[in-house]
């Protein structure tokens, strides 16, 4: 044991991380009776990194999470932390700590013995010194000798995570910490973790519905569906080519038509509409995904234009080239939103359509208006046509 | 206790009660005036009657003289503070031995009972059916006398009954060794007597433990003991200063264990006011000595409040 090093003396619990480090879940399976929560995940989050794992409640990804702090036995499965075999090892002696949804602040304590309960547990010298410099971080030194009970809820939000940093876990878990909090303060505390996470360089693991939230923070998005992760990738990744409907629409908002594909001699692929077989839509070769048969074509909402037309099917010769044209439709609701106004189009034959459009000039269009939608094939996406096209959709 | 339980029951919630739909609005509207006063006066008038009236005389009595010349019993006022002398002087060691008594009640109802609620609280969460049945079992002794169950103890501790019979077996207790008459039957009375109410005032502070704060401490590298004693513990601590008073209060003040399982050599302050009361007919002495005892037992208790931490009782 070196000298210089300040050690953490005869504690049981792990040594700080310096910067986090790799967490892989192999198989990571959890069944409650009959239920699958979790059903054999794997996944690899790299050190350093941002991660989120997205899903709506009950998608077993509070139940993941759990599984890594080690307050959840799983029922078969390997979680490694750092190259290390954790899946035995009891919470205290995992180097996790986790910001808990109700931040599960201890009520008896001072602010400042909360966030140095973890540091004076590995029997760190320097405690109080430590916490105190956590709590500057998240700026509530002035509040450390308050009970939790004095602090409003935004001043616990920030206890919560400075509780867990100041431990430098090489693994740091988010268990919807922001769910509680109304929208302008949760917008200021994304900004506040993702600085943290800059400055002290932890693995971040996210557990939210939020998927906006999940795209503004994470590195890298994991979408959960059934104890499974439908698809993994960046977030603009995820977002400009879902893989599965439910990504698609859990995802920020997707039209989605089914259709049957045929490639054509340049790669592309040209899907006929089940409903209106004169309509044809494009999707470039590097968007096909290597589908044909039946399909799924999807376009998100933002990226298609209302064209007013006169109720009929536009010709060859009126559709520019790179462009898909769908309708036309009937405009049944206009809804103005601030920064856009979004118009849902109902297309014989196919579910409501919606569409975003900047407010950059006049609203032109009004409900009862037929229009037609058109938007760059660049912009569409395929997927397999053996899926629920609703799968993920938010239910209003 | 009896004065907070009184101001429960005219609590803010009856003053906002509103009259009947009155044609006046202000009425209405307004303070509920005298009417929560009203409420209050059942229960001041029985604490003044049955509380405040009794110790009074009590304390009067304790003041008074034999008449000169008098019958046993007779006794005229007077400002004699002899009286406490004589408690104080006479009796201490008694004093000492019903607070030991009571201080161990308590110690042996806390190991016994913590561990108890816990099970019920905590380990038995999510599952009402099996905690009501333990409450009951916990509660059921209620159901028969108190001097009943004290008796049946003399019968379990008797010298020809099953535990001495395994003491002796097991050498732990000399051949010509006994329990009934010993200050172990009545420290072990006074513990089954009042176990229960240590169990409940625990278990209902258990009862509101936030387990994701128990999550927290592990997920803190605190190992299973270290966060039951640092988050667990004083989370309960309200209801273990509570369920201790609950104890300790009436044990060290009881004198029906004392009497039916102890010996001369046992005898608690209780049997000593009694006695005085009834058979040798010294009211002015036992008034000192219940006087005497009072006061102790208010100084030890706020001793101990204090020592516990009140601000995060109730």
């Amino acid at each position: 044991m070196s000298v210089a090093e300040p050690s953490a003396g005869p504690s049981p619990g792990p040594a700080p991380a310096a910067g986090g480090a790799d967490l892989h879940l192999e198989a990571l399976t959890k069944r409650f009776g009959a239920m699958t929560a979790v059903d054999a995940i794997d996944l690899t989050v790299p050190a350093g990194s941002f991660f989120a794992l997205l899903g709506p409640s009950g998608c077993g990804k509070t139940t993941t999470l759990r599984m890594v702090a080690g307050l959840e036995e799983p029922t078969a499965g390997t979680i490694r932390i750092g190259g290390a075999d954790v899946t035995g090892t009891p919470p205290h002696r995992r180097p996790v700590n986790t910001v808990f949804q109700s931040y599960a602040l201890f009520p008896h304590l001072s602010v400042i013995d909360n966030v140095a309960f973890g540091l004076r547990r590995r029997g760190r010298p320097k405690a109080r010194e430590e916490a105190m410099a956590a709590l500057e971080l998240v700026e509530l030194a002035h509040c450390a000798g308050r009970r939790p009970g004095q602090l409003s809820g935004g001043q616990q939000q920030r206890v919560a995570p400075a509780r867990a940093v100041v431990n430098r876990p090489a693994v740091l878990l988010l268990d919807e910490p922001l769910g509680a909090l109304d929208l302008k303060l949760r917008r200021q505390m994304q900004v506040e973790l993702k600085g943290i996470q800059h400055e002290v360089g932890l693995t971040f693991v996210h557990v939210t519905h939020d998927q906006e939230e999940a795209m503004t923070m994470a590195d890298t998005v994991a979408v959960m569906n059934g104890g499974r992760i439908e698809q993994l990738g960046p977030p603009a990744e995820l977002y400009e080519r879902p893989r599965t409907a439910f990504v698609a629409n859990f995802l920020g908002q997707s039209n989605l038509v089914p259709g049957y594909a045929t490639p054509t001699v340049g790669g592309a692929l040209e899907v006929r509409l089940d409903a209106g077989a004169e309509q044809l839509l494009t999707a470039p070769r590097e968007r096909a995904g290597g589908l044909s048969g039946r399909v799924l074509v999807g376009v998100r909402p933002e990226k298609v234009y209302l064209v007013p037309g006169d109720g009929s099917a536009p010709t060859d010769e009126e559709v520019p080239a790179g462009v898909n044209v769908l309708g036309p439709g009937k405009v049944v609701d206009v809804s103005f939103a601030g920064v856009s106004t979004q118009y849902l189009v109902d297309v014989p034959g196919l579910v409501t359509q919606t569409v975003f459009s900047q407010n950059l000039d006049q609203a032109r269009v009004r409900p009862g208006d037929l229009v037609r939608l058109a938007w760059a094939r660049q912009h569409t996406f395929v997927l397999p046509g053996d899926q629920d096209l609703s799968a993920g959709r938010a239910e209003d | 206790m009896a004065v907070a339980a009184t101001g429960h029951v005219t609590g803010p919630g009856d003053a906002a009660t509103p009259g009947p739909a009155g044609p006046d609005p202000a009425v209405a509207a307004g303070p509920a005036g005298r009417a929560p006063y009203g409420l209050l006066a059942p229960g001041l008038l029985w604490l003044a009657a049955f509380f405040v009236a009794p110790i009074a005389v009590l304390f009067v009595t304790s003041l008074m003289v034999p008449v000169p010349g008098g019958d046993i019993g007779q006794f005229q006022p007077a400002l004699d503070v002899g009286n406490y002398a004589q408690a104080v002087v006479e009796y201490w060691q008694i004093f000492l031995r019903s607070f030991w008594y009571g201080l161990l009640a308590t110690v042996f109802a806390l190991l016994v009972g913590y561990p108890l609620a816990y099970v019920i609280a905590v380990r038995a969460r999510g599952r009402p059916t099996l905690q009501q049945f333990m409450l009951v079992l916990v509660i059921a002794p209620f159901f028969t006398s108190f001097i009943v169950r004290t008796l049946a103890w003399r019968q379990i501790l008797a010298d020809e009954g099953p535990v001495v019979g395994v003491l002796q077996a097991l050498y732990l207790l000399p051949p010509d060794g006994r329990l009934t008459a010993t200050s172990i039957a009545v420290v072990a009375g006074l513990t089954y007597n009042f176990l229960p109410f240590m169990i409940l005032p625990i278990y209902a502070a258990l009862g509101r433990l936030d387990l994701r704060l128990v999550e927290a401490g592990q997920d803190l590298y605190a190992s299973p003991f270290t966060t039951f004693l640092r988050v667990t513990w004083p989370l309960s601590l309200p209801g273990v200063v509570a369920g201790t008073l609950l104890t300790f209060i009436p044990a060290s003040a009881d004198y029906v264990n004392a009497t039916l399982l102890g010996n001369p050599g046992t005898r608690m302050i209780g049997n000593v006011i009694d006695a005085q009361f009834f058979n040798v007919v010294d009211y002015p002495l036992a008034s000192a000595l219940s006087f005497v005892l009072m006061a102790a037992i208010v100084v030890l208790v706020a001793a101990y409040v204090r020592r516990a931490g009140t601000e995060d009782l109730v």
